[in-house]
């Protein structure tokens, strides 16, 4: 079963891009991107999980216990930091819009007649 | 563009999507058997060179430190993004509000909520400043330390109101600690290239591993970023909260002058 978590980041990715692709509403929109974007932390930790591995912070097991890839959990912190602020952005821009056209399904915004 | 038209794009370049995805993940090696070599060297060499217990913290914030200023001044584009964007249709908000629930009266925050907010706010805030003071030994650091701090403003909001919880974070506090944060963690590793020759060079005196003043310039940078981050979610909650506060105010209940 070593692949199954590569499965899941799949499925992960999938569901979220066609909740994206179908959504009827921004907030929800937002929210399936964060989605997919959560199959990207699965990848990372994936990609650096050893099979009986602590976790690695060296602070009540000693030095050179077995520990999983630091490298790939310090991205997953930048990841998950940087996909806070862009939802942040985006529902920003989701408030922006739906005071402007009256609603929040992206389908019938209608650029600006001038 | 229809729906059908959409979901036939989709369908299509879905499948494409999902083949090259499967295809990349099939090529990465078993999961559970990591090759190496960067996390087994660091794991090795992280405490004895930098006394840095939580290694994590030590890639982000000495090793891979110049990545996550890169991350910082991500979020620090965000919030100025979300505070100019929300801000841009200042003048329009003062007239009165459409909501789709006009009728609707808002009800009292409850006693228990007042009371339980009230409490949690003090021990979150410790918490908060604890997880950013022990970032370097436990798990933990500036990102997840300031949004907890930022979780307590959030705290006197729920117990009390809005006008309150401007008044314990005002706009310039939050905007003074994201802009502070940001920049000290800059100077940080400017410090770096001029004591130590290289940008963000742990310069100061590494300790002793499991002590609190250990660890050099991971600590201080540790304290800007958890600066920058409290400020900085302070102002993005405040903005947001904003949005639905002045719609609530302009139905009449209790006017009040805006404070910003």
């Amino acid at each position: 079963m070593s692949f199954l978590p590569y499965a899941v980041v799949a499925y992960v990715a999938a569901i979220g891009l066609y909740g994206v692709v179908t959504s009827r509403n921004l907030v929800h929109l937002v929210i399936c991107l964060s989605v997919m974007q959560s199959s990207s932390y699965l990848l990372l930790l994936s990609i650096g999980s050893q099979k009986d591995a602590s976790a690695p912070i060296f602070a009540d097991v000693p030095l050179g216990t077995r520990a999983v890839d630091p490298v790939v959990q310090a991205l997953t912190l930048t990841d998950v930091v940087v996909g806070t602020t862009v939802t942040a952005l985006l529902l920003a821009l989701a408030v922006q819009a739906h005071k402007r056209y009256g609603t929040a399904d992206p389908s019938e915004l209608r650029p600006e007649r001038r | 563009m229809s729906d059908r038209v959409r979901m036939g794009v989709f369908a299509v370049t879905g499948v494409g999507l999902l083949a090259f995805l499967l295809w990349g993940l099939a090529g990465l090696p078993d999961f559970g058997t990591y090759r190496g070599p960067y996390g087994d060297i660091l794991n090795r060499i992280a405490v004895p060179e930098r006394s840095a217990t939580d290694v994590v913290t030590a890639v982000n914030f000495d090793y891979r430190a110049f990545d996550t200023l890169g991350e910082e001044f991500i979020l620090f584009a965000a919030v100025v993004g979300v505070t100019s964007i929300l801000r841009a249709m200042r003048g329009e908000r003062t007239r009165a509000p459409d909501d789709e629930a006009a009728g609707r009266r808002v009800p009292e925050t409850s006693l228990a909520v007042r009371v339980i907010g009230l409490g949690l706010g003090p021990p979150t805030l410790l918490i908060g400043i604890y997880i950013v003071a022990h970032g370097h030994q436990t798990p933990g650091g500036g990102f997840q330390g300031g949004v907890i701090l930022a979780t307590a403003l959030l705290l006197t909001y729920l117990s009390a109101d809005y006008a309150t919880m401007r008044r314990v974070g005002p706009t310039w506090l939050s905007e003074l600690a994201e802009g502070m944060g940001a920049a000290g963690f800059a100077l940080v590793g400017v410090a770096g290239l001029v004591a130590g020759g290289a940008f963000f060079e742990n310069f100061l005196g590494k300790g002793t591993p499991g002590e609190l003043l250990s660890a050099g310039t991971i600590l201080a940078s540790n304290f800007a970023v958890g600066l920058a981050v409290t400020g900085g979610f302070a102002l993005m909650l405040s903005e947001f909260l904003q949005q639905t506060l002045t719609r609530r105010r302009g139905r009449g209940r209790r006017p009040r002058a805006r404070r910003t």
